[in-house]
């Protein structure tokens, strides 16, 4: 069963985002991971490259199927996850623990459009 | 066969000095690469691999007992119509009279050639409900591509410059692919939860967007088996933006002789002659993917055309003779300049005419009344399918569905026994997968296509090891989940061959 954390925001394309201060970690949920199967590759954006809300910022490839990773928020990406370029398959170990971005928000009440954990919850249900 | 032996590569099987052949005691070995320059002669032999002929005999026996294609077995690959290439074809294509000619000899030598190419444009035409066809591209991404460029090369003509292309969520992947390759913009239309395309978005879309929009490219039915009940609203509506509607052909099949794209205000289409029109399909292709338009587009079809005509003579002995034949419309290095026809070829002179002449020999066979049955007896075998297997299989989209069916993985998942699984486990009684994993609209999709050409019994048995493999997953899921077991190789590393390929034959120690 997929698991899910409390105190992140959740995209309905199944990104997620934990807020520190005024930078986001944006990744996919663990739910997400399940539903991709193995993953074997996962394209990023660069360092200062700006991501908007609802638009693709990268790609995650697994044995199934290529997806689109939709940005929560805007802003500009600080840093990224460089572990994923060797190892995709941390993604299916732990999807919280292992972020994809690290994003200076542009746009904090952005946030208010995604979900808690309980409504992510019900949305995954659907 | 022994497996172990001459399973191996050849290349595996290769020793040192070991030949096939001999070559004269005089033969002079200076004479082959004496032409050549210095920079382009070779510095060291190639790597060949050294085999005596009774090995090489008995590896490619073996690779080919190997192999599983529609002659062995049901081969139900949604979304492929992978239906069975009758034996005529392969004798009609193989005569000498069509095998043996040259592409650029003169049309007077050729003009039965002339006549089917012409005649195979023509009943497509006819078949799709549109004005002229062109046989030239290759494939069906190729006819995709060939089909946009038409469409923006229309635009452009107006004086309209248009970048945008709609693709419905569900659309084949190559759809966005031939979008991007034509330097159009794509933007994706939503589906209704029964997977049919949402009118409502398609409508705001058009709204802010409708003077951008190039075309809209569908499939109908679509990806997931279902036939769109509102496509006249849908290309009237893109019409008034000033769009064109493009059809994907992948999906013919469930409609031939039973509707046409035309008459559903389609534009510009192509057809994949490996599909519906039961020539070679994978492996054994090559591939054709006809390009036609609606009347008012045809100056922008790109060339070689056939065309007939007719000359009429006064004959001194015989009087007035009137003389029909065929000839072939290259387009001339003006016509490129010219605005009105701009694509000149687009594939190598006339595409794949021996694909041509099976897909004709198979129009013929059919003829005009038999034709009819295609579209409706695939649809009966793909609920016949859904219907009998949804007990085990999850359903997601209940109704009719056209000429394939998807399934949502098994409805019990409480073992955990996944859709890659089913699909593996098929192998052991001897079908071929289902397409898998797509569309992407579920997580499970199982995807089965299984044609017209298949008996009822056929289906029935194939229907009996569904079952058996769900109920196999209840009682026994480690057999499935660790299947095939009675194929050569057995589950193989997905993981590891997405992420470290190894592409070619020679092992590290050499």
């Amino acid at each position: 069963m997929a698991k899910f954390e409390e105190g992140l925001r959740y995209s309905e394309s199944h990104e997620y985002i934990r807020v520190e201060g005024e930078y986001g970690y944006i990744g996919i949920s663990d739910y997400a991971q399940h539903a991709l199967g193995n993953v074997v590759y996962v394209d990023m954006p660069e360092v200062d490259d700006e991501v908007t809300a609802g638009e693709e910022f990268g790609a995650v490839e697994s044995v199934k199927a290529a997806s689109d990773l939709i940005s929560p928020v805007s802003g500009t990406v600080v840093e990224v996850n460089e572990a994923l370029e060797d190892q995709p398959e941390l993604l299916n170990e732990d999807a919280f623990a292992n972020w994809i971005i690290k994003v200076q928000l542009s746009d904090p009440s952005e946030l208010d459009a995604l979900m808690d954990v309980e409504a992510y919850k019900e949305h995954c249900k659907e | 066969m022994n497996r172990t032996l001459y399973g191996n590569l050849i290349f595996e099987l290769s020793k040192k000095g070991r030949k096939g052949y001999s070559l004269p005691q005089d033969y002079d070995r200076t004479h082959t690469t004496a032409e050549l320059p210095e920079a382009l002669r070779r510095k060291e032999a190639a790597r060949l691999p050294e085999c005596d002929e009774l090995t090489v005999v008995r590896h490619y026996t073996n690779l080919s007992h190997n192999n599983f294609g529609v002659n062995d077995g049901f081969y139900p690959l949604g979304s492929c119509t992978m239906k069975y290439n009758p034996v005529i074809n392969e004798e009609i294509a193989g005569m000498k009279a069509f095998a043996g000619l040259h592409p650029l000899q003169p049309a007077v030598t050729c003009q039965g050639a002339l006549e089917v190419y012409y005649n195979l444009q023509e009943s497509l035409a006819e078949l799709a409900g549109l004005s002229e066809f062109t046989l030239n591209p290759c494939a069906g991404a190729h006819g995709e591509l060939t089909g946009l460029m038409v469409i923006r090369a229309y635009h452009e003509s107006q004086g309209d410059i248009r970048t945008k292309v709609l693709i419905p969520d569900s659309a084949h992947g190559t759809n966005p692919a031939s979008a991007a390759v034509c330097g159009l913009e794509v933007v994706e239309v939503k589906s209704l939860a029964d997977g049919t395309v949402d009118v409502d978005h398609l409508r705001q879309l058009l709204s802010e967007m409708g003077s951008e929009v190039a075309a809209m490219m569908m499939t109908n039915p679509n990806t997931l088996g279902i036939f769109e009940p509102r496509v006249l609203e849908i290309t009237e509506m893109v019409h008034k933006a000033g769009g064109l509607m493009y059809y994907d052909g992948a999906n013919l099949n469930a409609l031939l002789g039973e509707c046409r794209p035309g008459d559903m205000g389609f534009d510009v289409m192509h057809i994949n002659l490996h599909k519906t029109f039961s020539t070679p399909h994978g492996g054994g292709g090559p591939g054709s993917g006809p390009v036609g338009v609606r009347k008012g587009l045809e100056q922008f079809l790109p060339t070689p055309r056939v065309k007939k005509v007719v000359v009429n003579y006064d004959l001194p002995e015989d009087g007035p003779t009137e003389w029909e034949g065929f000839i072939v419309d290259w387009g001339t290095a003006s016509d490129i300049n010219n605005s009105n026809k701009p694509l000149g070829s687009v594939g190598n002179f006339f595409g794949n005419f021996g694909v041509m002449l099976k897909a004709y020999t198979y129009i013929l066979s059919l003829g005009s009344e038999n034709i009819k049955h295609v579209g409706p007896l695939a649809t009966l075998n793909a609920n016949y399918i859904k219907e009998r297997l949804r007990d085990s299989y999850l359903l997601p989209i209940s109704g009719l569905c056209k000429h394939e069916v998807v399934f949502d993985g098994l409805v019990d998942k409480s073992s955990g026994v996944t859709t890659m699984d089913v699909a593996k486990r098929l192998l052991d009684y001897g079908y071929h997968a289902p397409t898998i994993y797509f569309p992407l609209l579920f997580h499970e999709s199982l995807m089965i296509e299984p044609t017209e050409n298949e008996s009822k019994e056929t289906i029935d048995a194939f229907i009996d090891v569904m079952h058996k493999i769900a109920k196999e997953a209840k009682t026994d899921p480690e057999l499935v989940k660790t299947a095939p077991h009675n194929t050569p190789i057995g589950r193989v590393d997905d993981v590891l061959a997405a992420k470290n390929p190894i592409t070619t034959y020679w092992k590290s120690k050499e």
